[in-house]
């Protein structure tokens, strides 16, 4: 178990070094820092002396340890568009990205279990039928379309909801701003989530379908069955117990890809989030904003990842013996 | 998503190309398309939009990128069945004046020929590597599977974007109307090449401890060639599924870019383009500009992974 982990955390750091390495050669190769700094009256002695300041003349291994040593304290430079430290742009922005997914997930996580245990106990009813079109639409429809669609339906026709922003925030602290506590505030959240959600919802549904029918087909249901036990106690204490270790690892490996996105639906719903800072940044060839959201999202996913593994490894006995050997 | 490993699928490769039609037909594959009439609509709906890409010029009734017939006295005109619509134009038109029918047919040529050439640029890209990573083996197939494990850690958009914001750096001189293609092409297949590598890879390892390969190596035949002419036929089975699967995933992606206004330009839509222009006229009742393409998207990339879906199952030789 510890060489396990000890491996696992071995090849995180490898990912992580690598997508540094990436981030690193943008920064440097892609758009070069000292024009983007300068005007074009700047005298070339001025350049020269600002290119060997910023070390731009250093052997490249030494400008890459830099770099990571910059990162790991949180300084990933300057935006050229906005001219201030990208780590104040982006936590400006990071309490809307990581509500917006978080609510997405949840909503996708209840919705989807509660879905896929319906169509796998009653296959054949119409309303398991249904839920079926619907996840293969799901998984057909862009983003976008489905965001676009909510938005004609409940923001344009009906004019219940907001189409656009994150309404009343509330400050916390010193930088979280939060919507959760107004009532505008959640209106506005209520689309963005669904739409970001959908299709994690779909994958979630269609997996608990496919565990369940799986579960419902052992023998220790069957047992569970001829000891009598109420059918609602083997449906959720005995059946839904056991596909749900599965089904949470899913989630949380989605968890990453949600925050990756966000950056449609915040487009869509004009959600000020990290996402949209991203998208201004590729269109506008920010390079310090595209490194750093790369290797934050990079850290996520790594991070998930890791945890997932590692809680596989401890709740399944199985997977502890397979591991060993 | 489940994809068919190596071994699911390769019961179906191998033999010649004598008679492909006769076999063709006489197949369990021909007999499971037929049985299934969903599979079939499907079928005919894919043919049917790469019929109405393919010939666009000839089908549609206007050219809606001649300056000189598009007015902007035509603008916003509701479809035909509508009060105020206009018998010339069918689906109505856009904020431009253009003829949406017109527009979705070369929005839908330009969607299909970006994602079809994103999916076989990764193609080649996924079977080369994973020919090599699986024929070399060592330090070559641990690099390009640990590059391909540090891909898979992002979703396919993130790096599709990425690369389109670098690749656009770099080409500074070139316009988007003229790099915008090929960027997207390039973005769409370095960032689905990783399942390729890993099926060919896993498919080539098993084949390359076979007599055949070993006799042709006795021979004295070159690396190389083995690899070509010898390992690649009986390791390209399952390549199939995964392209059917992936340009609807292709097809999406690039709608995806130019509705964040990365991708195609207005002056040269593809779907996504019109999607995007006609999300900006939703709230003021024009809900046809962005229907129709919409639409057109959702139908096409449900139609292709339906399929998709079945050519997976048709191929699995578990399922028969």
């Amino acid at each position: 178990m510890l060489a396990f982990i000890i491996r696992r955390i071995a090849q995180s750091l490898f990912v992580m070094v690598a997508v540094a390495l990436i981030a690193f050669l943008m920064f440097r190769f892609v758009g070069d820092p000292v024009n983007q700094m300068v005007g074009i009256d700047t005298p070339q002695e001025e350049v020269a002396r600002l290119r060997e300041s910023l070390g731009l003349n250093d052997p490249a291994i030494v400008q890459f340890g830099r770099f990571v040593w910059d990162v790991l304290h949180f300084n990933f430079g300057v935006s050229y568009q906005f001219r201030l430290p990208v780590t104040q742009l982006l936590a400006e922005r990071a309490p809307a990205t990581l509500e917006l997914a978080l609510t997405a997930a949840i909503f996708a996580l209840i919705v989807g279990v509660i879905m896929g245990v319906y169509c796998a106990l009653n296959r054949d009813s119409w309303l398991a039928r249904v839920f079926q079109a619907v996840s293969l639409v799901g998984v057909s429809l862009p983003t976008f379309l489905i965001g676009i669609l909510l938005i004609y339906l409940f923001a344009v026709i009906l004019g219940w909801l907001p189409s656009n922003g994150r309404g009343q925030v509330v400050k916390i602290g010193e930088w979280w701003t939060t919507g959760f506590f107004t009532a505008s505030g959640l209106k506005a959240l209520i689309l963005p989530a669904i739409t970001l959600g959908l299709f994690q919802m779909t994958l979630i549904m269609r997996l608990v379908r496919a565990e369940m029918m799986e579960v419902m087909r052992t023998d220790y249901i069957k047992f569970a069955k001829a000891r009598g036990l109420r059918t609602r106690s083997i449906h959720f204490g005995h059946a839904l117990k056991n596909t749900l270790i599965p089904v949470i690892t899913i989630a949380g490996l989605q968890l990453g890809s949600i925050i990756a996105f966000a950056i449609i639906t915040e487009t869509v719903f004009n959600w000020p989030g990290m996402g949209i800072l991203f998208l201004k940044a590729v269109q506008n060839v920010d390079i310090p904003i595209m490194a750093a959201y790369l290797m934050l999202i990079g850290f996520l996913f790594v991070i998930i990842n890791l945890a997932v593994d590692l809680a596989y490894g401890l709740v399944d006995p199985r997977l502890r013996v397979a591991m060993r050997a | 998503m489940p994809h068919p490993t190596p071994e699911e699928v390769k019961g179906l490769v191998g033999g010649g190309s004598s008679g492909l039609v006769t076999r063709l037909l006489d197949s369990d594959v021909f007999a499971s398309f037929r049985s299934s009439k969903l599979t079939m609509l499907a079928a005919f709906i894919v043919l049917l939009m790469f019929f109405g890409a393919a010939f666009a010029p000839w089908i549609a009734p206007f050219d809606p990128f001649d300056p000189a017939k598009v007015f902007l006295s035509d603008a916003s005109i509701p479809p035909r069945w509508q009060a105020a619509g206009d018998p010339r134009f069918i689906f109505g038109t856009d904020d431009q004046g253009r003829d949406l029918y017109s527009a979705i047919l070369y929005g839908l040529r330009v969607s299909l020929i970006v994602g079809g050439l994103g999916v076989l640029l990764a193609a080649a890209i996924g079977i080369t590597l994973g020919l090599v990573a699986g024929y070399v083996g060592g330090r070559v197939d641990a690099l390009i599977m640990r590059v391909a494990d540090v891909q898979l850690t992002f979703p396919a958009i993130l790096i599709a974007l990425l690369i389109d914001g670098v690749v656009h750096s770099l080409w500074k001189g070139v316009s988007r109307e003229e790099s915008a293609i090929p960027v997207l092409v390039i973005s769409i297949g370095l960032s689905f090449w990783v399942q390729y590598a890993r099926t060919i890879r896993g498919s080539t390892l098993v084949e390359k401890n076979k007599d055949y390969v070993a006799a042709a190596r006795l021979v004295g035949i070159p690396t190389p060639v083995i690899m070509l002419r010898h390992v690649l036929p009986n390791v390209i089975g399952p390549v199939l599924v995964i392209l059917t699967i992936n340009l609807g995933l292709a097809i999406i992606t690039e709608a995806t870019l130019s509705f964040l206004g990365v991708g195609l330009p207005p002056t040269q839509p593809s779907l996504g383009t019109l999607i995007s222009i006609g999300n900006q006229y939703l709230f003021s009742g024009d809900w046809w500009i962005v229907a129709f393409p919409g639409a057109t998207l959702a139908v096409l990339v449900l139609a292709v992974n339906l399929l998709g879906d079945w050519l997976r199952d048709a191929l699995n030789p578990k399922l028969r």
